[in-house]
């Protein structure tokens, strides 16, 4: 043994944090979802900066409309995973086995799916059956229940990239995270609309709920801004990760400031890239 | 024939491209297989694997592999579901395994506090002197994602390295030509690069 001795375990699973970059035609893209795309950057060099930056994982929004009867071109994502070496998951209009099956074998983690489930649940099975349930991300776009009630209720929202088509699904938030869990979900990304795009924090009160009720990794995402909403959603609400977009993309918040705070601050984080890395393309070694 | 230098051994797991990339990266292209007869040739062989046990099991049944691997002279290294194939017997679908290394699979046990699949970054701890560890400390950090698991809280021969999630789980294997990792070292940045690395120079 070179190292700590037996018994004496002190490390644990270190929190992750994961930028979420909007992708059309190959592009990443910034803008309100589906109006005014501004192309942000080649996909490829994103991915590469917040890799070196630290980035515990990536997700890939995929907001390329379909074409009638045709399926998006996804050849992105074997360029991705050439140059990625870490995980990552591709998001939006993976609506069939064979959408995930083309998307994995590409070279992605995980695949999310958000619409699509709502509207047969039984992909989650399917999907999970194929592929195993550690390949299967579900998301939910979620919001509170307009009523008085005593306790805050929350409910699923769907089509939420589609203005005309966005609207209430007929569930209750908690009751459709169950499902889903039983159905082979292997991680649960919530969502929480009415603190997304603002950037005053996570919505701690559903996602602490939400955590009561999740036997499977759970990542918050809407509401990131500065370091302090990080640190009170690993710490209140007990999340797995958490996933921010602008507040990343802009610059604000680099990774490895955030992961030096939060190490301060004495949440797990993986540290954040120091070694610089030789490149991609280096010479064999043997 | 050619003899090839490292083959993958396809299990038909979703994991067979990222670590087709990884050896691209490091400059020693692999080649995906599922013919015994080319796993005879290799020089050293990688069995991965996604999924569930039973399926992956049936697999290699199917194409003869489970009989070649145990053949199999080389270094072969399993990785994530590819390691647990290598003990004796697993609890998901109550599936007899490769048998090459003692010991038995399980599930991890979810709670909220606890998740399962125990997904995302940890460290290894109680590191044995091992080539295929070779530069590899407990400050490095690598990518995890499972739901069942080798149980390390007794210390057994074959254990190079466990990691600690509420419980101890066995992250690094060995037994003769036979190693294996929980992790993913295809997805554990320079950390991962380096064990890959291990194993192509040092195994």
């Amino acid at each position: 043994m070179r190292h700590s001795s037996v018994g004496l375990l002190t490390e644990m699973l270190a929190r992750r944090l994961i930028p979420c970059l909007d992708v059309r035609d190959g592009q990443v893209v910034k803008g309100v979802r589906f109006r005014d795309h501004r192309v942000v950057g080649d996909i490829l060099g994103l991915a590469e900066r917040y890799r070196d930056e630290g980035a515990d994982e990536l997700v890939f929004y995929d907001i390329t409309a379909s074409p009638q009867g045709r399926s998006v071109d996804r050849s992105w994502v074997a360029r991705v995973a050439r140059v990625l070496d870490i995980p990552f998951c591709v998001a939006g209009g993976i609506r069939s086995v064979a959408d995930a099956e083309a998307v994995l074998a590409a070279g992605a983690e995980k695949v999310s799916v958000n619409s699509p489930a709502l509207e047969d649940p039984s992909l989650i099975d399917r999907l999970a059956q194929r592929f195993g349930s550690q390949c299967v991300v579900v998301g939910i776009d979620s919001a509170a229940e307009r009523s008085t009630s005593p306790a805050t209720r929350w409910r699923v929202h769907r089509y939420t990239g589609d203005v005309r088509r966005s609207g209430e699904a007929d569930r209750d938030t908690l009751e459709w995270l169950r499902e889903a869990q039983d159905r082979g979900a292997g991680e649960i990304v919530l969502n929480c609309m009415g603190s997304d795009g603002v950037r005053r924090g996570y919505d701690i009160e559903q996602l602490a709920a939400a955590r009561e009720r999740c036997h499977v990794p759970l990542v918050a995402s809407g509401g990131a801004g500065e370091t302090a909403h990080f640190i009170e959603v690993f710490r209140a609400a007990g999340v797995d990760a958490a996933l921010a977009a602008s507040v990343f993309h802009s610059g604000e918040l680099p990774i490895p400031r955030l992961k030096t705070e939060l190490r301060g601050a004495g949440i797990l984080v993986r540290p954040p890239t120091t070694a610089s890395r030789p490149p991609c393309t280096s010479p064999p070694t043997i | 024939m050619i003899q090839d230098e490292t083959l993958i051994i396809d299990s038909g797991g979703a994991n067979v491209a990222s670590l087709l990339f990884a050896f691209e990266r490091l400059g020693v292209p692999a080649r995906l297989s599922n013919d015994p007869a080319d796993l005879a040739a290799a020089r050293r062989a990688v069995l991965p694997g996604v999924g569930a046990a039973g399926d992956a099991m049936a697999r290699l049944r199917a194409s003869g592999m489970d009989v070649a691997v145990r053949a199999f002279r080389g270094p072969l290294l399993g990785i994530c579901l590819g390691m647990q194939l290598l003990f004796e017997r697993s609890d998901e679908g109550d599936t007899p395994t490769l048998g090459l290394v003692p010991g038995k699979v399980s599930a991890l046990t979810p709670s909220p506090r606890l998740p399962s699949p125990h997904m995302g970054w940890n460290t290894l701890q109680s590191l044995r002197d091992d080539p295929l560890l070779a530069g590899i400390g407990p400050d490095d950090w690598f990518y995890f994602v499972h739901g069942y698991h080798v149980a390390a809280g007794v210390d057994f021969p074959s254990l190079l390295a466990r990691t600690d999630y509420g419980t101890a789980i066995a992250a690094a294997v060995r037994c003769e030509n036979y190693c294996g990792v929980q992790f993913h070292p295809e997805r554990s940045g320079e950390a991962g690069a380096r064990v890959l690395r291990n194993f192509l120079e040092r195994c």
